[in-house]
């Protein structure tokens, strides 16, 4: 019987997943369907006009010459969508160069360009090296583990909330100590490895949040992998 | 002696100190002698009467390269290499600076594999008769960067590049760096019937054209996004190979055949090599020797005389059953390993060992986009072992794997064992990274009940 439906709508995919971002969403689709849970799964690219009817919504990142050509579709054609989206609480996550164009500018070379703002934070470039690497983030009471790889480095207007503290890794600047941004249910983060199949207690979290259930509401499944390939990042991080 | 000799027998004893220790040496002479002369690889390779060439590529360049030294063998050319794989430059001072002291007849010809990022470095110093530039997939983005970085590296090569230019004529990204350059050899496919009924891979890269940006039509893919395609804005189009594959038949996962068509005629080819992807390695190879004007004959000889390379295809023999080692490094990779393993019919015993250091890389996202999926309905069983084993079993698992058919064993010698039990008389097929391959291939040693299809020639 299926009772529920997830839609989740992925933002360019085609262009948008760098590293390995069809990875979240496979763990989104598998852990839905062994639940039951049918998942409805959308893609929206260059030209399309968004609509918000979608409870999850996916940006991953791309390499710099997409992610501008996709930094412009997305205010012009999608912005309004995302805006009352995150209004109504549907879960809106960027990955990387997803988490960049949630902001509300980013730099890239020489150029300035606007997000979305969804987050409070702006990306910009300094003389330092790029921030490569295994990385452990505390979040709640668990640990968020993956590899990072930016560039760019982005900073927190006050107030805004970080995802995490960096236990291991770089995070946001390298600095600040935090890493990634949470407004609700929008979130951006600098993991990915994927980011989802790392973490697959973020990802229940998740399809929860989406749903508007409990993660504890949620079917239980058998994740003896799930949790060694977690324990396994997490001593790859150092911990 | 003079200056340069004295530093150059000072890098070779830092090599022979090293082997002391134990350690690989590969490049460490060569690293140490460039260290005290950056100019070496210049003044080494200068004295070779019929100079360089080097082949690069995301994928292919060590067998490329094998195929290669077997065709010029053919030809009677006496070569100087790097298939130990060492193909930065300190790897490629270190096989120059060896050949000097081996008592062999002497190198004529210097035959280098460069690994993509050193190119420019090695091409600057070598100053290749010939440089082959077969393909460009994502990998590594943590040390490579991305595709498009390498893409602009190597333009500069070939600006600056005074040799002949053997390109990928079905990679969009390859073909179009011989837009300005003179007289380039292009080799690709002409076989409708090896197209994916699929299309583009999942993870295909280059999708865009490098002149205006529009988006490629592809008639044909081949390979990842390797095939016939067109820009549907600017008209770039694929140009028409001069060294090209017609009538491909693979059979199954130790062999290919196929006619090999080039300027001078054609001829059929039988490759000891299984796959689409060692039907591009044998092209690159073929397009090499057309460049250095070798007959067709020893062409195809050559070919035909190539075996597997250590870790590429390899077949070891363990115990009386056979292991075969197909090395998996990136995404568009391991799609071709795994494409190819599905041409043995029925399931499949697999041993998966994932390493995350710098060599593998270090990020292991990148099984991920890799297309395993409509691989793991074969998979009898699968055991899971390297530094990131957990979550080489975990992809599978969601690839479609029943998780009972999958095992993970941390301690690599163990996880031997357990594919040898598990798979009773059927074939292995490892699926190692390129450290993990090495390692494997140690402890396989150290058994000391193996014996190997590869031989050093």
């Amino acid at each position: 019987m299926s009772s529920r439906t997830l839609r989740v709508c992925a933002l360019y995919p085609e262009l948008m997943n760098i590293y390995a971002d069809r990875g979240n969403l496979l763990m989104l689709e598998r852990r839905c369907g062994w639940r039951d849970i049918e998942l409805r799964l959308t893609p929206s690219t260059l030209g399309d006009t968004l609509r918000d009817e979608h409870d999850l919504y996916y940006i991953g990142g791309g390499q710099d010459a997409d992610q501008l050509r996709c930094a412009a579709d997305l205010v012009e054609h999608k912005s309004d969508a995302l805006r009352a989206a995150a209004e109504r609480s549907a879960i809106v996550l960027g990955v990387c160069g997803g988490y960049q164009l949630l902001g509300r500018s980013y730099e890239i070379g020489d150029e300035h360009v606007e997000g979305v703002g969804l987050l409070d934070v702006v990306t910009v470039r300094d003389a330092g090296p790029r921030l490569i690497g295994n990385i452990a983030v505390a979040f709640g009471d668990a640990v968020i583990v993956g590899f990072e790889n930016h560039a760019g480095r982005t900073r927190l207007a006050a107030g805004q909330e970080p995802l995490g503290r960096v236990i291991r890794g770089h995070g946001n600047d390298g600095r600040s100590g935090f890493e990634g941004a949470r407004s609700g249910n929008v979130i951006g983060t600098y993991v990915h490895g994927p980011l989802l199949p790392k973490n697959s207690w973020l990802c229940d979290w998740l399809i929860a949040g989406a749903l508007g259930v409990e993660p504890g509401d949620l079917v239980a499944l058998d994740d003896t992998l799930e949790v060694a390939a977690h324990a396994n990042a997490l001593h790859a991080a150092g911990l | 002696m003079s200056f340069f000799a004295a530093k150059a027998a000072l890098a070779r004893a830092a090599g022979a100190a090293s082997r002391l220790t134990g350690r690989g040496a590969t490049s460490l002479p060569g690293t140490v002698l460039l260290a005290l002369d950056p100019t070496a690889i210049d003044r080494l390779a200068s004295d070779l009467p019929r100079g360089s060439v080097v082949i690069s590529a995301t994928n292919g360049k060590t067998t490329t390269a094998a195929l290669s030294g077997s065709i010029l063998a053919r030809a009677g050319i006496a070569t100087v290499d790097n298939f130990a794989g060492a193909n930065m430059a300190g790897g490629i001072a270190s096989a120059l600076l060896a050949r000097r002291r081996s008592g062999g007849p002497p190198a004529e010809l210097g035959l280098f594999e460069v690994d993509e990022f050193w190119l420019a470095s090695v091409a600057g110093s070598l100053r290749p008769r010939v440089i082959v530039l077969a393909n460009l997939f994502r990998d590594q983005l943590d040390r490579y960067g991305e595709l498009e970085t390498i893409g602009k590296r190597w333009a500069a090569v070939v600006a600056e590049a005074t040799g002949r230019l053997v390109l990928g004529a079905d990679d969009p990204l390859v073909a179009a760096l011989g837009a300005d350059a003179s007289d380039p050899i292009y080799f690709g496919i002409e076989d409708e019937s090896m197209a994916r009924p699929d299309g583009l891979a999942h993870a295909a890269d280059s999708k865009q054209c490098r002149r205006c940006g529009g988006a490629y039509r592809y008639e044909r893919v081949y390979i990842g996004h390797l095939g016939v395609y067109e820009c549907s804005n600017c008209g770039q189009r694929r140009p028409q190979p001069q060294v090209s594959a017609h009538a491909i038949r693979l059979d199954g996962v130790r062999s290919a055949r196929f006619e090999l068509r080039t300027a001078a005629g054609r001829g059929e080819v039988e490759l000891s090599l299984p796959g689409l992807y060692n039907v591009y390695n044998a092209l690159a190879a073929a397009a090499l020797a057309t460049a250095l004007d070798i007959p067709l004959a020893a062409i195809i000889d050559g070919l035909a005389a190539a075996a597997p390379m250590f870790g590429r295809g390899e077949r070891v023999s363990v115990g009386g059953r056979e292991l075969q080692i197909m090395l998996m490094k990136n995404p568009a990779g391991a799609n071709e390993i795994v494409r190819t393993i599905a041409l043995d019919p029925g399931e499949h015993h697999m041993l998966g060992v994932l390493n995350d250091r710098d060599a593998d890389g270090r990020d292991v996202s990148w099984i991920w986009d890799a297309d395993f999926e409509d691989f793991a309905a074969s998979v009898a069983q699968l055991t899971c072992t390297g530094a990131r084993g957990s979550e080489l079993a975990l992809r599978f698992k969601y690839a479609g794997v029943a998780p009972e058919r999958i095992t993970v064993e941390s301690d690599l010698s163990r996880a031997i064992d357990v594919a040898l039990d598990v798979a009773g008389e059927s074939t292995i097929y490892a699926l190692p990274t390129y450290t993990a391959m090495l390692e494997l291939r140690e402890v396989l040693r150290k058994r000391g009940q193996t014996t190997s299809s590869w031989v050093r020639t």
